[in-house]
């Protein structure tokens, strides 16, 4: 196998690379005065065991046929995904300054064509769990053993095409598929469930022939072994909803609609470098 | 050897180009376990029977999901494979249009969509089921591989570049039998237009249904003295401007022939480059507006796509350029 095993990190080391990821990706919003910091931060708890705890790849051969697949289809987490894969080792550190730069690869929305690591380009909601269930079949048909995982925002679920594909992976019994939820109750301009209800979304999902497990998406231990010890149930695509919290990691930003994507200002600057524990 | 769908009609056989994207699409996953098909319950009016019964295992149903079908051949694409999705034009261009651009163009999959029944073919099941918006959608969208074959050959080698060549393309298919245009082996070259008959006084070019047409039109106006030259001009995109640009310079007027509406489509495209190059009257014919109720042979004729109509403004282009 050209690809790495996990990297098994204890959950104290992924919590410590999330603060770094989140500092990283508050750095990067404030510079290209552009990002959506609350949904990236929703995620990265997320993001960061996957890419630490769980995925196997090498970002030395980003397209190794046996890497696990990760596909983000919340596509405007764009900026928490590009620091993953610097601290991952698939593009360098400094390449983060250019986020949202003229010609810089790092648009905001992942491009595949340009950056190692991304599987597939997303950014109009609704596009990342199609994909994953082909990358899924297509295992599934030629005998493969890698794994996909697709993270999705809750609000996105409103697309139909979601659907869609919940009813194929669930025909198709892709028990070496996980969907992630980021079930943060917000989407852009409100609540979800005062948008357009999702819940119970639990029993929805195994309506459609899943395998759910529910998980505080900031719980990097309980993240972890949940991701890691896929299939649920064997013969069942699996969904993972993780409890999440917009903005985690910053006061301010906790549970507030306006940070899906607004910028901090100097001094919302400053006081996020201190919650997220920058040396001064 | 294609298998006629239908008796010879004034002597000549017509052809189902269905039955040739099959054939060679059971060739080439025959040779390569990494073909496979995806439909959206579309095995019968795809003609993937015989597929099916083959390659059980290489045919991916989504069921009548057309965003998650395109989605899901970039996955396949993504996992190694060479998916070729079938399914009825006007629902997979339409339904699909910002999956076939963002998860095969702009993503560079290696993904083959088929349009299956395009243009006006549906007839009387009237314009939600008419594809004739497609090309002008689909024209607009970078790196993607556009061509609408004339004939069972033009078809087979259409797969044939597909399946060689990586990234995505849409092949426009038909259901409207049409005669065999292209000699077997003559080679097709992608992205090329194919000069069917030199003319000096006009050009008609036609992509699709259409090409038969329009050779059956410069026959019509060689019988009156006019030299019409005709290009099949199958490839959308990659486009070719040089021969479009010679046309103009070499014969002075043109007319454009689409099963297609008679914006943006092939016609769109010739009048772009005629007027970037160098400007000679055009004359452009498709639709125009939703279809009323009528078969597919009713709508052609009555938006002048037969050998008459095109031999008509083909004479009247020839009156534009003659008073220039």
């Amino acid at each position: 196998m050209s690809v790495q095993n996990p990297r098994a990190a204890a959950p104290e080391e992924l919590a410590e690379r999330a603060r770094r990821i989140r500092l990283d990706d508050l750095e990067i919003v404030v510079a290209a005065g552009l990002g959506h910091l609350g949904s990236d931060y929703s995620a990265i708890d997320i993001i960061t065991t996957l890419y630490f705890g769980v995925l196997r790849f090498d970002p030395a051969d980003p397209h190794a046929a046996d890497r696990d697949r990760f596909v983000l289809s919340k596509g405007h987490s764009a900026g928490a995904l590009y620091v993953a894969l610097a601290h991952a080792g698939f593009i360098e550190h400094d390449e983060l300054r250019t986020f949202m730069q003229p010609n810089s690869r790092l648009n905001g929305h992942p491009n595949r064509r340009k950056v190692p690591g991304i599987e597939t380009n997303t950014g109009p909601l609704g596009h990342g769990l199609p994909v994953a269930v082909g990358i899924a079949e297509a295992a599934r048909i030629r005998g493969a053993g890698y794994r996909t995982y697709v993270l999705c925002g809750d609000g996105e679920l409103q697309e139909g095409s979601m659907w869609e594909a919940a009813m194929a992976a669930g025909t198709f019994g892709l028990d070496n598929l996980t969907l992630i939820v980021d079930r943060n109750m917000l989407q852009q301009g409100a609540r979800t469930e005062s948008t357009m209800h999702l819940d119970p979304l639990d029993a929805r999902f195994r309506s459609f022939g899943w395998a759910v497990r529910e998980v505080d998406g900031h719980d990097h231990g309980a993240l972890r072994d949940v991701l890691g010890a896929t299939p649920i149930e064997p013969g069942r695509p699996n969904c993972v909803i993780a409890h999440t919290t917009k903005g985690k990691g910053v006061s301010f930003m906790s549970d507030q609609v306006a940070w899906h994507h607004r910028v901090p200002d100097a001094d919302e600057y400053r006081l996020a470098l201190g919650e997220l524990g920058a040396i001064a | 050897m294609s298998t006629p769908s239908a008796p010879p009609v004034d002597g000549v056989l017509r052809f189902d180009c269905r039955d040739a994207t099959v054939a060679k699409l059971e060739a080439l996953a025959a040779g390569d376990d990494r073909v496979c098909a995806v439909v959206n319950d579309s095995v019968g009016s795809s003609k993937l029977g015989q597929f099916a019964k083959h390659f059980p295992d290489r045919l991916v149903n989504v069921g009548i999901a057309e965003q998650n079908m395109i989605g899901v051949a970039a996955g396949l694409a993504n996992g190694g494979m060479i998916p070729f999705v079938f399914g009825a034009s006007c629902f997979l261009t339409a339904r699909a249009l910002e999956q076939i651009k963002v998860d095969l163009a702009y993503s560079g999959a290696n993904v083959k969509v088929v349009g299956v029944s395009s243009g006006v073919a549906y007839g009387e099941l009237g314009p939600t089921h008419h594809s004739i918006e497609d090309l002008a959608w689909l024209r607009a969208i970078s790196d993607l591989h556009v061509v609408v074959p004339a004939d069972p050959y033009a078809t087979a080698c259409a797969v044939d570049d597909a399946f060689r060549t990586d990234g995505p393309f849409f092949i426009r298919t038909s259901r409207i039998p049409v005669p065999a245009i292209h000699d077997e082996g003559s080679g097709l070259p992608l992205g090329r237009a194919v000069q069917l008959r030199d003319g000096n006084d006009v050009t008609i070019i036609a992509n699709g249904v259409t090409v038969g047409l329009a050779l059956d039109a410069a026959a019509e106006l060689a019988a009156g003295s006019v030299s019409a030259r005709v290009l099949d001009l199958a490839w959308i995109a990659p486009f070719d401007a040089a021969a479009v640009a010679a046309a103009a310079i070499e014969t002075g007027a043109i007319v454009t022939v689409e099963e297609a509406v008679r914006t943006g489509g092939l016609g769109g495209a010739v009048a772009e480059i005629v007027a970037d190059v160098h400007p000679v009257p055009v004359q452009r014919l498709g639709f125009d507006g939703f279809a009323p109720t009528g078969s597919a042979a009713w709508l052609l004729d009555r938006s002048g796509l037969h050998a008459g109509g095109i031999a008509d403004a083909a004479r009247s282009v020839l009156a534009r350029k003659a008073r220039r």
